[in-house]
């Protein structure tokens, strides 16, 4: 039988002091019962939001097993608040079958730190051209409701279209990777002063509004929904503005590295800064705060994209794109958000949990602090600061770009289905303990 | 000053201070004996990972000119996509003891890698990296106008100079036009939009889609290599078209300012965007380029291996 805890002196992230009884995996009440066996936590003046859930995550499994696995994933999900991942489709093989994306989901399963949602490929082998096994994948065990080609563009209008129309069976969502292919062509970084004084090919903010531009559009005639990954500039958000007040479909999210870095820390040439879409200019990163407080951007996600050393030990054009995000988000979302006086933390479980939930249908998460919902609960001590060191990372690669960097808020415990992963900041390797 | 890997790396005194040792190390290459012992003893690696016969050979020549043990490390397609990381040949130019790595690479940045990365210990060189920079490039075409322009003079106040043709992918364009501005010249940009990078407004240099307009008033004008396959990637129509607009012909020579002169980095398009007749003119000091080469380099390689330069007349 499994312990239950009871988590006293913290304010829940929607304003109230409660203490919060759990047990048998759910939130049981709001006192600790006479006869309790309970495991308290102190949790004095620190917050409680509900389990972080990423809509983009690339756990690497299968096939790429060197830069990171659902497992070592898991475990960097746990010690950054996460309770649910939704893994994108990009591994060897693609998960463009119901083979693929059961597989992944058994992963998650076996590795019992959180849950592992796949995503599956709009196209088949992500090509761009033939549609993959949709139905089967959301017929499947893995319930399949996102579908994204991400790390590339499903740039055929043709193509998106039918996609978008497709899923609408089952009330699913197309996820798209706003880049359009032929504008961005070698690109390295984003195009501007920076690139043209480094010597760098441009990735211009045009080759993602016109694909924005023109999937609201699509998704608008098709009547589906739409959502865009990692919008990155002032021109993207002035779009989807646009679409929402139109009464379109679309959601989108935005990274915890696009609301913190920019384009000038490519001057290091060093490629821990290469990342697509590209960091672009503080003038963007403004209109993506701003766009993100109002929920003209609805949530946050990771895009955590682990790379081997050796991926990233290179030229700047040779190296992989890509940085990791699970363990940093929460923090960089307290720093850029919270202590801005952007957001509050009711805000921030919106974003970065309810609200994903709800895009990806994720019904035990996003939790609203209500007896009888499934435990899944983060808890942050947003006066504590930590250094990030990439050489203790839970991640299997160590390429995070925030090494060295002093971020506020310490995650000390994460609960998933009621049982600790986190714990007083240690990661617990065993699961069901 | 450790590393040269960008024109940034130098003040405008320190910048001065290399055109002066190169003027005086050009003695030695006038004197029948050319060579100096300064460098006796030390090992100098040209890695070259890009196709490059004169850069290479200018530095071979002005290394052995100061008695250093030169290496040969052509790299070519070995740290693109297959074969040795970059790496890892700096790691082995490390264990075997490079005092001075000088790198082409056709990756932007390379050089700035090597240098920062903790790969290597020794001095880096940045003989062109993609579409960076090509410092080495710089200091000689600086070198060159002023003793042809400046009577003298220590700068390059006064002068404007035009820069033409392929500036979006030149690294020779954008060494040029930090340096030559750093030494008080005017700088213009001459070339059709498509081969100005966006963002080039930050650049300390005006911006001009008219080569005729400005012709008159320079008083050098650096012509760029334009390469065919950029036809392929529709930034102009075709070679006749671009000739006709961007193209130095002995028309547009005739409307030159007295005493200009006509500068090339080589290797030249003849008939693309130079005629044979201008190349070869009076006007033109593209071979001088190459001989001063060679002295420029061996004030760069003298400068950052001994930590100072030679002042002026202390060779006479």
């Amino acid at each position: 039988m499994s312990k239950n805890y009871f988590v006293t002196g913290a304010t829940l992230s929607n304003g109230s002091k409660k203490d919060l009884y759990i047990a048998d995996g759910k939130i049981a009440g709001f006192e600790n019962p006479s006869n309790s066996k309970a495991v308290v936590i102190d949790a004095e003046g620190k917050i409680i939001l509900p389990g972080l859930v990423d809509l983009h995550t690339h756990l690497r499994e299968p096939g790429k097993e060197d830069s990171e696995t659902v497992l070592s994933a898991s475990r960097a999900a746990a010690k950054g608040g996460f309770t649910a991942l939704s893994a994108m489709p990009n591994t060897s093989p693609v998960a463009d079958t119901a083979g693929v994306v059961e597989q992944v989901r058994r992963l998650g399963i076996e590795a019992g730190l959180c849950d592992v949602f796949p995503i599956g490929a709009v196209t088949k082998n992500l090509d761009g051209h033939e549609l993959s096994e949709i139905g089967a994948m959301a017929d499947s065990a893995a319930h399949v409701r996102i579908f994204s080609d991400d790390g590339h563009c499903v740039s055929n209008p043709q193509v998106m279209r039918r996609a978008l129309e497709y899923v609408k069976k089952f009330n699913g969502v197309i996820a798209q990777h706003a880049q359009d292919p032929d504008l961005t062509i070698d690109a390295q970084m984003n195009e501007g002063i920076i690139s043209s004084v480094l010597g760098l090919k441009g990735w211009p903010a045009v080759a993602e509004e016109a694909i924005i531009a023109r999937d609201v559009l699509l998704a608008d005639h098709v009547q589906s929904r739409l959502h865009i990954c990692h919008v990155t500039t002032a021109g993207g958000v002035e779009i989807i503005r646009w679409a929402k007040a139109r009464g379109i479909n679309v959601t989108a999210e935005v990274t915890p590295h696009h609301l913190l870095l920019t384009d000038d820390m490519a001057t290091s040439y060093d490629p821990v800064f290469k990342v697509n879409p590209p960091l672009r200019t503080e003038k963007d990163v403004h209109a993506l705060r701003e766009a993100l407080a109002e929920g003209v951007i609805d949530i946050v996600a990771t895009d955590h994209a682990p790379h081997p050393a050796e991926n990233k030990e290179c030229e700047w054009q040779q190296a992989a794109f890509g940085m990791l995000g699970l363990e940093t988000a929460l923090s960089i979302i307290t720093q850029t958000m919270v202590e801005t006086g952007l957001l509050d933390w009711n805000g921030v479980a919106q974003r970065i949990s309810r609200t994903p939930a709800r895009i990806g249908g994720y019904t035990d998460q996003g939790s609203d602090f209500l007896v009888g919902e499934m435990a899944n609960l983060t808890v942050i001590d947003p006066r504590a600061s930590w250094r990030v060191d990439r050489d203790l990372v839970a991640s299997r690669s160590r390429n995070t770009p925030f090494h060295g960097m002093e971020l506020p808020g310490v995650i000390t415990e994460t609960f998933y289905k009621g049982v600790p992963t986190l714990l007083q900041g240690q990661l617990l390797m065993e699961k069901n303990s | 000053m450790k590393h040269l890997l960008s024109i940034n790396d130098l003040s405008e005194p320190e910048a001065i201070a290399i055109l002066d040792t190169a003027a005086e190390l050009a003695r030695v290459s006038d004197a029948p004996m050319k060579k100096l012992p300064t460098l006796r003893g030390r090992t100098i690696v040209n890695l070259f990972a890009e196709d490059s016969t004169r850069t290479r050979i200018s530095f071979e020549a002005a290394a052995k000119r100061l008695s250093a043990d030169v290496i040969n490390f052509s790299a070519k397609g070995s740290s693109v996509s297959k074969g040795e990381s970059l790496k890892d040949t700096a790691q082995t130019l490390q264990a075997m003891g490079a005092d001075a790595v000088i790198i082409r690479h056709q990756a932007s940045g390379a050089a700035h890698r090597l240098a920062t990365s903790k790969w290597m210990s020794g001095t880096v060189i940045n003989a062109g990296d993609g579409t960076h920079e090509h410092p080495s490039q710089a200091l000689l075409d600086a070198y060159t106008l002023r003793k042809h322009l400046m009577q003298g003079a220590k700068n390059l106040k006064g002068l404007h100079i035009a820069i033409v043709g392929d500036i979006l992918h030149s690294r020779v364009a954008r060494s040029n036009v930090l340096l030559l501005s750093k030494l008080g010249a005017t700088v213009s940009v001459v070339a059709p939009p498509t081969l100005l990078p966006v963002g080039i407004e930050s650049w300390n240099a005006n911006i001009s889609y008219d080569f005729d307009e400005l012709i008159p008033n320079v008083d050098a004008i650096m012509m760029l290599r334009v390469q065919s396959e950029r036809m392929n990637e529709l930034y102009f129509p075709n070679a006749r078209e671009y000739s006709r607009y961007f193209g130095l012909n002995s028309d547009r020579v005739k409307r030159m300012k007295k005493d200009s002169i006509i500068m090339h980095p080589g290797p030249m398009n003849r008939g693309l965007e130079i005629t044979a007749d201008v190349a070869d003119s009076a006007r033109s000091v593209i071979v001088e380029q190459v001989s001063n080469g060679v002295s420029v380099r061996m004030a760069i390689l003298y400068t950052l291996l001994t930590g100072e330069g030679i002042e002026s007349g202390a060779l006479a």
